[in-house]
């Protein structure tokens, strides 16, 4: 199903350039350019059965069978009755028929509700309201706030200041922050005025409709003026308009000519490799087929030849054949239509009903369920879920995904003294959980309610005034650059732009150093309930090189103060030698908080002298004003200033990891699972999470850090962590498996290591390591490791380095991260583009649900609300799927050959005439009705162990990954059982039927009876196979499999009744058969003969290889069965140990420049009316301006890569 | 686009999963695995089941008295036979007569069946080469044949054939009689019943008279014999419900074998008289009316005399069948014993893991 659909209409002739008058439709139609009506639905009524038909006959299996009904037809050739082929493609074409029609219904309901939204146009110098369909292009459109974009805009004015709008492109590229449009000035001056814009007859030019939604070119003549347009003005369809009151826009491109409607259609089924192993069965099934065909064709051409030739007598050949060899020929088709039953129709249904049950298991499982924000998992996609049980590399976001992006302010250590810890009476240490009473901040009536605290003693530090307490909390109010946001009075929200700054600054805030509002000039903060106005004088913002920021500020009293905060090495090189014992308890502190995984920063402060400082700052005007080297010199003048300081204290943040993160993790390593975290952030961040979430470890062997900044370097990095890994590989080439020469595309093969590694690599580096000529260098040192971190890598590489793995490593893949967009929006339906490289590119893509309310990921295949879900849906639904649908390919595969094998031996008999084994009704139900319940019941129902069990042994999850269940080698061995099988159930009831008779003298060995008896024979070997593939047996199994043989006796008494006979003569000629040979001692022996020699030997074997050389799954299940009444292990939450080492690290996220927007006025103008009586309009400015911020950066970032 | 967090408290689970066995895929179930004590118990049992069934089934086999002889080409039949070997010669009689002796009696009931080999009925063409609807004595059926017995389904001046189709064309039609000698120079002919050879459901269902059923000359107007026969259906017996398409000769036939090899039962002993117990011991001879040529395709022709069990016939398949089967199983069952004594992998744990 698909929201804006599949089907883009192809355009009638190129269009060269586009060229359209503003609210002049009679000139705009001249070009016949689309309305804005869009259809994605395929069918209509009259269409529906015609073209759905053509379609499902595109299908090679669809097509094969139309051809096996044409052969069936021709009646030289016709071995079979044309019901037998015609009932199952009824049905298959039947049920993809009613999901067709559902699907196009619901396009139909979509595609209406999408053309019939209201939206405002002007219209003879009014707004009017109109449906979406009846919008044209150039006209003039006015969108609200939250509205979607009717269609692509070229923005005119806004209600906000420089015409700036704000929109939410999550339907288009899945990002759901905030970008910014600017229009031109010269309609932006228009504003609201509908006389203005309904005289404006701007013209403009413009690149025909094309599909690149990241820009546009064209030039807007207006007033004799020409304005050049470029992607900042355009609002495309399908994004949304956020936190601006109203806008403007010129209709551009309309309906099937959007961008958005131009890029769909490109949605590519993914193909699981169970998938394309099937594709290449198929073939060589054809190939048996024919091979099978050519020996009995020849054969037959022999029999007639030698024996056929001379009984012409009682059989003369028919006078279309002329000699044997036609004859041959006429057999070979004669039997493609009896064997076709190798190649089975109803595989392909069959598959698809196991997918989409085990996709609702996964829907289902509340063990997947979120209940704090409701939501469920849920399986997007319904046709990948094996190979949820094959993954070998998991590609992973950070932010978002590992971690809640929420940031804690947990310890602290305040002038060599620890906070945040509770201690017991004895003085121990416990541990904190929720019931751990948290300290009452009831006393601040501007503290965050949200804000949660346990130790008590801070608290009371604060109220006794002590003056270290007072300060470390007072700089911490100051040196930041966060945006606060009042709406009411008192309900403070700030807008940090890194979560850590946040963190400190609400901590400052909830221990009574209240940051309220701020201007490009001072900071108000309310400290214990007193308001108090810092003048502030100077922003020393942070960057990489500096990784500290200090701001220095005149305190109401009149004091000059700088107060700085910064990575621990940085500041304790420019700390006052006073401090040295005070830096010594602090560094204590500060390992102790590295090794509970916490991020830590030192706070300094130094007081200023006037004097001295009148000069620095003239110096640094002088500095920031220069045209050389002014970085330089700001940097030097920072230096200068930021010496000899006051230690204050430390903190530590936590960057909160999501709920059994590392458990996850480690339980996916255990299950041989590569894990590669490829995030944006920092190398220090990026690194800190390694650890804290147990990919990295102290035990590992080494973590290699890829930093260097040429190729040589990479490459010589690279060779050096390999040669420490495993020295024997760097002197080999490596041995490239070749997959298929034609696409030259090779497998790199597993290296064993001895070991655990790490890498780290960061994207400068990336970008040499993905490199042509060094991929291969790179991809086999990251292989070696156990995890990999790609850090400040750009959502280009995300994509280029899981493609990197797929092209070179037979290996299934999987993207996880959490490109939180808005599904309530759509309700379901699927917009079908989506542009998050890594998701589309991995095989299986996988998407968190949002932290906000409910959103999840349009373009992945699966999606949960929490990290830890991941571990069940591989280790428990991925493996149950994988285990289900190669027990059900073999299981299919072996009676289907089997079932057919049995014609093969046949034809040796009836002089290779095509004649069938079986009763022509058999063959009809065989696939639909006697087999098809019990095998779906087994690959729905079955589990080899329950999942409790899967996950004590993750283990279990390896036989998927190297695809061990289901491959060529496992297809032939089911090929050869097939054999053994078919030649029992062929040649025992031929014994035992030849030359003998019934108990009172009658025939037995006759065609019918004979028939009856192979086919009980071959149906209840093939249900007793199936009984012991099925490792659980539910009653729902039973009910199947009894019920299914009990309907084969029904329908088989039925049909060979007399009512039947009588009334379908020349249908059910095997009147009788049933009564005369069910009652027989000797049948039933055979069949119990046949039966026995069927099973017994699949029980010998599975028996001995259990005992001899015992799987993974074997253990566990013997295991199991030992332990039937001890109860099945309790997953295990054994609090992860967190390494000691120190990893302290500036660890905001933020780029470089914030400190220059706080104290530009241009960007605060609106912002300093905070404490004047405001409107609704002007409450949500701040965080308006944080998201320009943001925008901002983002296009800076958008530069840069 | 509105935010579905809603207000805290408005149904807060509303999307939570049912908590149901099937949903949370926990139905009770049954794993059964594979172990030795029970499948080595399991292996030793089945064997000796099937050595068992496998000696009662070769013990019941050698109680049924079975003799065959082959006439295609022996003694005077050899003539026939060559006689036969051209069509033309079809229209000329041609007798013989076999003989052969019982070393003991066959006693209870005794069957005679003609034996047919290298025939096959089992062709598709052949078999599809009849029309049941034709058969059950349907009106429209008699008179307008099936297409698939072409092209034995009419005449060339368009009259149809009833029985139409290959099968009925080509109906056994040797007769052969069976004489007891108890000494030299006398023949006493045995008696045999040719009813009740057939199916029940064949003779009562399945095959059918046209209408009037008394009078089936007229029930047969307009339709004429198949090319091969000498006399039209409603004349291949003189009792009235054993002719025309119930004629059970007919039937026996047109129920096709499996196999090219086959035997059909073609009468029945009339325990009477001497032959209350069955066929005494003694010299036999059986007087062919040869008429079915088999030598253009190298068929043999026999007939058959045998007595029946529970089982059926003579055949001994099934219980070396079982007899073999059972000893392998055993022989398996040991060495899977010897398996799991010796040679499994020891710590059948997960220690190591």
């Amino acid at each position: 199903m698909s929201f804006f659909g599949l089907d883009c209409r192809k355009k009638k002739e190129k269009e060269e350039e586009r060229h359209l008058r503003a609210n002049d439709r009679e000139f705009n139609l001249t070009f016949q350019y689309a309305t804005n009506a869009i259809k994605t639905s395929k069918y209509n009524l009259l269409t529906f059965l015609p073209m759905n038909l053509f379609e499902q006959f595109q299908r090679i299996a669809n097509a094969y069978f139309l051809f096996l009904l044409i052969l069936q037809l021709i009646p030289e050739i016709s071995s079979l009755s044309w019901f037998t082929t015609v009932v199952p493609l009824m049905l298959v074409l039947t049920a993809t028929a009613a999901k067709d029609a559902i699907e196009d219904f619901n396009r139909h309901k979509s595609d209406s509700q999408v053309n019939n939204r209201q939206v405002k146009v002007l219209m003879d110098g009014q707004l009017k309201s109109e449906k979406w369909r009846n919008v044209q292009v150039g006209d003039i459109i006015k969108l609200e706030n939250n509205q979607f974009v009717t269609a692509d805009l070229l923005l005119l004015s806004s209600s906000e200041p420089l015409s700036l709008v704000y929109i939410e492109t999550a339907e288009l590229d899945g990002e759901t922050n905030l970008k910014v449009k600017q229009s031109l000035t010269v309609s932006g001056d228009m504003g609201d005025d509908i006389e203005t814009l309904a005289a404006f007859n701007g013209e403009v030019r413009c690149e025909p409709p094309n599909n690149r939604l990241d820009k546009f070119t064209g030039t807007l003549m207006f007033k004799e003026q020409k304005y050049s347009l470029d992607n900042d003005k355009i609002l495309l369809r399908g994004c949304t308009l956020r936190n601006t009151e109203w806008c403007f826009g010129l209709v551009i491109f309309a309906g099937p000519e959007t961008k958005l409607m131009q890029n769909c259609g490109k949605t590519t089924f993914k193909r699981t490799s169970i998938d394309r192993l099937m594709n290449v069965l198929v073939l060589w099934i054809f190939g048996f087929l024919a091979l099978m065909c050519i020996i009995l064709a020849i054969g037959n051409g022999i029999w007639e030849y030698q024996k056929g030739f001379y009984f012409q007598v009682f059989l003369p050949w028919p006078e279309s054949v002329p000699n044997s060899a036609f004859s041959a020929f006429l057999t070979f088709w004669s039997y493609v239509i009896i064997l076709n039953t190798v190649v089975p129709i109803s595989l392909y249904v069959s598959v698809e009903i196991i997918r989409l049950g085990n996709s609702f298991y996964i829907d289902w499982d509340r063990k997947m369920y979120y209940p704090r924000s409701d939501t469920p998992a849920e399986a997007r996609t319904t046709t990948l879920n094996e190979e949820l049980g094959q993954i070998k590399y998991i590609f992973s976001d950070k932010t978002g995904t590992l971690t809640q992006n929420i940031m804690t302010f947990n310890m602290c250590s305040i002038n060599g003294k620890s906070y945040g810890e509770v201690l017991d009476f004895a003085g121990q240490r416990m541990e904190i959980t929720e019931r751990t009473p948290k300290v009452d901040f009831s006393f601040n009536r501007l503290a965050d309610p949200k804000f949660v605290f346990h130790d008590h003693s801070l608290v009371e530090a604060v109220k006794l005034e002590i003056l270290e307490v007072h300060a470390f909390f007072r700089l911490l109010s100051l040196c930041h650059t966060v945006m606060p946001e009042e709406k009411e009075e008192g309900e403070l929200l700030y807008q940090a732009q890194s979560p850590d700054e946040g963190a400190l600054v609400t901590a400052a805030r909830n221990f009574g150093f209240v940051f309220r509002s701020r201007t490009p000039e001072s900071i108000t903060v309310v400290e214990m309930g007193e308001t108090k106005t810092y003048e502030l004088l100077a922003i020393l913002d942070f960057n990489n090189v500096r990784k500290r920021m200090s701001v220095i500020v005149r305190c109401p009293e009149g004091k000059l103060s700088l107060y700085c905060k910064g990575a621990d090495t940085i500041i304790y090189e420019r700390l006052h030698p006073a401090c040295k014992t005070l830096k010594d308890v602090t560094t204590e502190h500060l390992d102790e908080f590295a090794g509970e995984g916490l991020r830590t920063l030192v706070l300094a402060y130094k007081d200023l002298e006037e004097g001295y400082f009148e000069d620095w700052r003239a110096r640094h005007h002088a500095a920031s004003t220069a045209l050389e080297e002014r970085e330089e010199k700001l940097d030097e003048l920072y230096e200068e200033i930021e010496k000899n300081l006051q230690l204050l204290g430390a903190t530590a943040i936590e960057d909160k990891l999501q709920d059994g993160v590392p458990q996850t993790i480690e339980q996916l390593a255990k299950a041989d699972i590569k894990m590669w975290v490829l995030t944006g952030d920092k190398q220090e961040t990026a690194v800190n999470i390694g650890y804290a979430c147990n990919m990295l470890r102290e035990e590992m062997n080494e973590v290699f850090i890829i930093s260097a900044n040429t190729a040589e370097d990479v490459r010589e990095e690279l060779r050096n962590a390999r040669r420490k890994i495993k020295p024997e590989t760097i002197e080999a080439e490596p041995i490239f498996e070749v997959k298929q020469p034609k696409n030259k595309s090779a497998v790199l093969p597993e290296d064993t290591v001895e070991g655990e590694y790490g890498l780290v690599i960061n994207g400068h580096s990336l970008a040499y390591g993905l490199e042509k000529s060094m991929e291969v260098e790179f991809l086999r040192t990251a292989c070696m490791c156990k995890t990999v971190i790609c850090c400040r890598v750009t959502p280009l590489q995300k994509a280029q380095v899981v493609q990197l793995v797929k092209k070179y490593k037979k290996a299934i893949t999987l993207a996880i991260g959490d490109g939180a967009n808005d599904v309530s929006m759509i309700k379901g339906k699927r917009a079908t583009v989506s542009m998050d490289g890594m998701r589309e590119t991995a095989h299986i893509g996988v998407g968190i649900s949002g932290q906000e309310g409910m959103q999840a990921v349009l373009s992945s295949d699966f999606s949960f609300a929490q990290f830890r879900y991941l571990q069940r849906l591989l280790l428990v639904h991925g493996r149950w799927s994988y285990i289900r649908m190669c027990k059900f390919l073999n299981y299919f595969f072996y009676k289907n050959f089997t079932f057919t094998l049995v014609h093969f031996w046949y034809g040796f008999f009836c002089g290779f005439s095509a004649q069938t084994v079986y009763d022509e009704w058999y063959i009809t139900l065989y696939n639909l009705v006697y087999t098809s319940l019990p095998v779906l019941g087994m690959s729905l129902f079955d589990q080899d162990v329950s999942d409790r069990w899967s996950l004590e042994y993750p283990k279990l999850y390896q036989p998927g990954q190297l695809n061990m269940y289901f491959n060529i080698g496992s297809f032939i061995k089911c090929l050869l059982h097939s054999i053994y099988s078919s030649l029992i159930l062929f040649f025992i009831p031929y014994g035992a039927m030849y030359d003998t008779m019934r108990d009172d003298g009658k025939d037995l060995a006759d065609y019918q009876s004979f028939a009856l008896l192979a086919q009980t024979c071959l149906l209840i070997a093939v249900s007793i196979q199936l009984g012991l593939d099925t490792a659980y047996w539910t009653s729902v199994n039973q009910l199947f499999m009894w019920g299914s043989l009990a309907i084969y006796f029904a329908i088989t008494l039925t049909m060979y009744s007399n009512g039947m006979y009588l009334i379908f003569t020349a249908s059910f000629p095997f009147i009788g058969t049933a009564r005369n040979s069910l009652n027989q001692p000797n049948v039933w022996l055979t069949i119990l003969l046949t039966t026995i020699l069927c099973v017994l030997p699949v029980v010998a074997y599975r028996f001995s290889r259990t005992e001899l050389r015992p799987t993974i799954n074997d253990k566990v299940r013997y295991k199991v069965s030992q332990s039937k009444h001890a109860p099945p292990p309790q997953a295990t939450r054994t609090r992860i140990r967190r390494t000691s080492s120190r990893r302290s690290g500036y660890a905001f996220s933020h780029a470089q420049g914030y400190g220059d927007l706080i104290t530009s006025s241009r960007y605060l103008r609106k912002n300093m009316a905070t404490f004047s009586p405001r409107s609704k309009t002007n409450a949500k400015q701040p965080g308006t301006v944080l998201k320009t911020y943001r925008a901002v950066k983002d296009t800076v970032v958008d530069k840069t890569l | 686009m509105s935010n579905r967090k809603g207000p805290p408290g408005s149904q807060p689970f509303m999307k939570r999963p049912d908590n149901t066995a099937f949903k949370q895929q926990k139905l009770p179930a049954w794993s059964p695995t594979l172990k030795a004590e029970t499948v080595l118990p399991f292996f030793f049992l089945s064997g000796v089941a099937c050595i068992m069934i496998g000696v009662l089934l070769i013990i019941t086999a050698a109680g049924v008295q079975e003799i065959k002889v082959d006439y295609t080409e022996e003694r005077d039949c050899a003539e026939c036979y060559s006689l036969r070997l051209d069509r033309a010669n079809s229209i000329i009689d041609c007798a013989c007569t076999v003989f052969f002796s019982l070393s003991e009696a066959f006693k209870g009931d005794v069957f005679m069946y003609y034996g047919l080999t290298n025939f096959h009925q089992n062709q598709r063409h052949y078999m599809v080469s009849r029309d049941d609807a034709q058969l059950v004595g349907r009106q429209y059926n008699l008179k307008n044949p099936s297409i698939t017995c072409v092209p034995f389904d009419k005449y060339k001046n368009g009259t149809p054939i009833a029985p139409c189709g290959a099968i009925a064309n080509s109906i056994f039609n040797d007769t052969l009689q069976l004489f007891y000698h108890s000494d030299k120079n006398t023949e006493t002919p045995v008696p045999l019943l040719k009813t009740d050879i057939s199916w029940f459901t064949d003779r009562t269902v399945k095959f059918q008279n046209p209408s009037p059923k008394d009078n089936l000359t007229a029930a047969f107007a307009g339709t004429a014999r198949p090319f091969y026969w000498w006399k039209p259906a409603y004349q291949l017996s003189v009792e009235e419900n054993n002719n025309g398409f119930v004629n059970e000769d007919l039937i026996v036939w047109m129920r096709q074998a499996a196999f090219p090899s086959f035997k059909k039962l073609y009468r029945q002993l009339n325990r009477t008289q001497e032959f209350n117990d069955g066929l005494p011991a003694g010299n036999y001879s059986v007087k062919i009316s040869y008429n079915y040529p088999v030598g253009k395709f190298k068929g043999r022709k026999s007939v058959i005399l045998s007595t029946v069990s529970w089982l059926g016939g003579h055949s001994n398949f099934l219980g070396v069948a079982y007899c073999a089967s059972g000893a392998i199983i055993l022989i398996v069952a040991i060495i899977l014993t010897v398996v799991h004594l010796k040679f499994r992998e020891k710590p059948l744990g997960l220690e190591e893991e």
